[in-house]
């Protein structure tokens, strides 16, 4: 089983990306189980959502604590304290971030600008911009699953306003996701 | 065809592939979305149902019981004090025999103010003479949903269709959704005996001397007696539609186990993965898992249980002053089948506190070390 834990901020999208990633699995042919953080949800809180992925039904219904894969909405976070106990020794990590981020120890960081993404495709508004479905992209090929056409088909399915433009923004991290020296 | 979809969405598609027709229901936290999922599919014409908006949970139970009597299909859902307002309602509806059905999406009862799940809600209804099924997975909820209707229409006894809040209902995993021409087949359109008709006029429920009503009730206990064998059956027709059942009391690795946990809901699921992670360790541990609170399925669970194995019930629910409800029902169940041992209750997950592996492992740990306290609660994962 893989764990996956999503990290951004409130009105980023982290709770209907790891519904995108899990229909993208599933698509697969994977089982998967995705849920938020049962919290209260305010625009600009912390927000964590979390995914699982199996080839086997999923009975483990508790929350994720140490997660194999960090996918960051919002570069800051990685440097609040309760970021690294959140993820493995070893955990990969993939962020959006307009400049090679601070690395922490123990981790394997991948990066894009999604923030830039966003706004060449009017994703969202200049004060929020969804940043969500750049980063599926940006996953898709540094881990090289889901594939690329799973997380198109699924961004199809469950985005319906500005599909277009998402589908070219999963594209576009696809192709500019770098990993950190 | 399969799907990925929540707790919720599995709900409401089953109320649709049902075809009820009158729903009513007031939104609350973590129920909402089931109430604007039915709002927009009758809005859209996709459900033919009438949706009544209200004020209050008091009248959706209210007008779902008019609704009822005239022999239609209905459905309601809430959570927490929205439950607890219907409380009143609620033995009207099982009293006057109607076959209403009703999801819980089970959230702690405040005060403090809380959204998040335990039993509480639900469990509190115990005694209002609605049948009660709790869900594991999504996949649990869209079949249960459909067979409660035809579990409750038989019997002429409404029933709640109760999951925890957030763990289920907003979780999103894979669920076979039936076709709707095989639903219809299994669940044909309410034909209801007694219903009020203009044309040939009847009083329902009226004022009722003492001379008759012990007998009324007399006869809801007898409905609640025949339930067991109605459900098998029910659930027998199902399984032979979509391949798919259910026991009231589900088994793993339970009959050699030295170390038995009784568990329902979500806690349940994350028991299973515990167990098959505890048995590839060798350790001898087994969960039963407790579909109904009402009627409670005593001998299901009395014939899946043997001595000597030391037993612990899991309950996210709390009646203070007593326990665990589940603990207090497995004790009645059990020592009316003459069982001798203790039962150990454990307490956990109150307030949608996570109820994780390691909890389970450590509840495990009490029981195969006889550890765990026999004569008082063990609480699990309180704060010091």
């Amino acid at each position: 089983m893989t764990e996956l834990t999503f990290f951004g901020r409130g009105g980023q999208g982290a709770v209907v990306a790891s519904e995108i990633l899990g229909e993208a699995y599933f698509r697969d042919g994977y089982f998967v189980q995705s849920f938020p953080s049962f919290g209260v949800e305010r625009r600009g809180a912390p927000v964590t959502a979390f995914l699982r992925i199996d080839k086997e039904f999923i009975y483990l219904r508790s929350m994720i604590y140490q997660a194999d894969w960090g996918l960051v909405l919002a570069a800051d976070i990685m440097q609040a304290p309760t970021f690294r106990p959140a993820v493995k020794d070893g955990a990969r990590v993939v962020v959006n971030s307009s400049s090679p981020p601070v690395a922490l120890p123990g981790l394997q960081v991948a990066y894009l600008d999604a923030t830039a993404i966003a706004f060449k495709h009017k994703l969202g508004s200049q004060a929020a911009p969804l940043v969500n479905t750049a980063l599926l992209g940006a996953f898709a090929r540094v881990n090289g699953a889901p594939g690329l056409d799973s997380v198109l088909a699924a961004v199809e399915q469950k985005v319906p306003h500005n599909t277009t433009q998402n589908l070219e923004a999963v594209r576009d991290a696809y192709d500019s996701v770098k990993n950190l020296e | 065809m399969r799907q990925v979809i929540s707790g919720n969405e599995a709900a409401s598609l089953a109320v649709k592939l049902a075809r009820v027709q009158v729903i009513s229901a007031y939104p609350i936290t973590p129920q909402t979305t089931i109430a604007e999922k039915l709002s927009e599919i009758c809005g859209s014409g996709e459900l033919a149902a009438r949706f009544v908006r209200v004020e209050s949970e008091h009248s959706a139970m209210s007008t779902l019981i008019g609704a009822a009597s005239t022999g239609v299909r209905t459905f309601t859902a809430t959570s927490a004090q929205g439950l607890a307002l219907m409380h009143e309602p609620l033995f009207w509806a099982s009293g006057a025999r109607l076959p209403i059905v009703m999801v819980d999406v089970n959230r702690a009862m405040a005060a403090p103010w809380t959204i998040w799940c335990d039993q509480t809600d639900s469990v509190a209804q115990r005694d209002t003479g609605w049948l009660q099924f709790y869900c594991w997975s999504n996949q649990e909820i869209i079949d249960t949903v459909i067979c409660a209707f035809k579990i409750a229409e038989k019997l002429l006894v409404p029933c709640m269709v109760c999951y925890d809040g957030f763990f289920i209902s907003h979780t999103y995993e894979p669920v076979e959704i039936p076709e709707q021409k095989d639903v219809d087949e299994f669940l044909p359109p309410r034909n209801a005996e007694y219903k009020l008709d203009t044309e040939n006029p009847h009083t329902f429920s009226g004022g009722t001397l003492p001379n008759y009503f012990m007998e009324f009730r007399y006869k809801l206990q007898r409905a609640f007696e025949r339930a067991p064998e109605v459900i098998a059956r029910v659930y027998g027709e199902y399984v032979q539609c979509f391949d798919r059942t259910y026991d009231s009391v589900e088994s793993y690795a339970a009959d050699d186990a030295d170390a038995v946990l009784v568990a329902s809901g979500s806690a349940a699921s994350t028991v299973w993965h515990t167990v098959k992670a505890l048995r590839d360790q060798g350790r001898k541990v087994g969960l039963l898992r407790i579909r109904q609170l009402r009627p409670f399925p005593a001998a299901e669970l009395a014939a899946k249980i043997h001595p000597p194995q030391r037993i612990g019930v899991l309950d996210r629910n709390l009646s203070p002053g007593t326990g665990g409800v589940f603990t207090q029902e497995v004790r009645a169940a059990l020592h009316r089948d003459g069982h001798t041992g203790r039962i150990h209750e454990f307490i956990a997950g109150l307030g949608g506190r996570d109820i994780t592996m390691n909890n389970i492992i450590d509840i495990y740990d009490r029981l195969e070390q006889k550890t765990a306290n026999a004569s008082a609660i063990n609480w699990v994962g309180l704060n010091p």
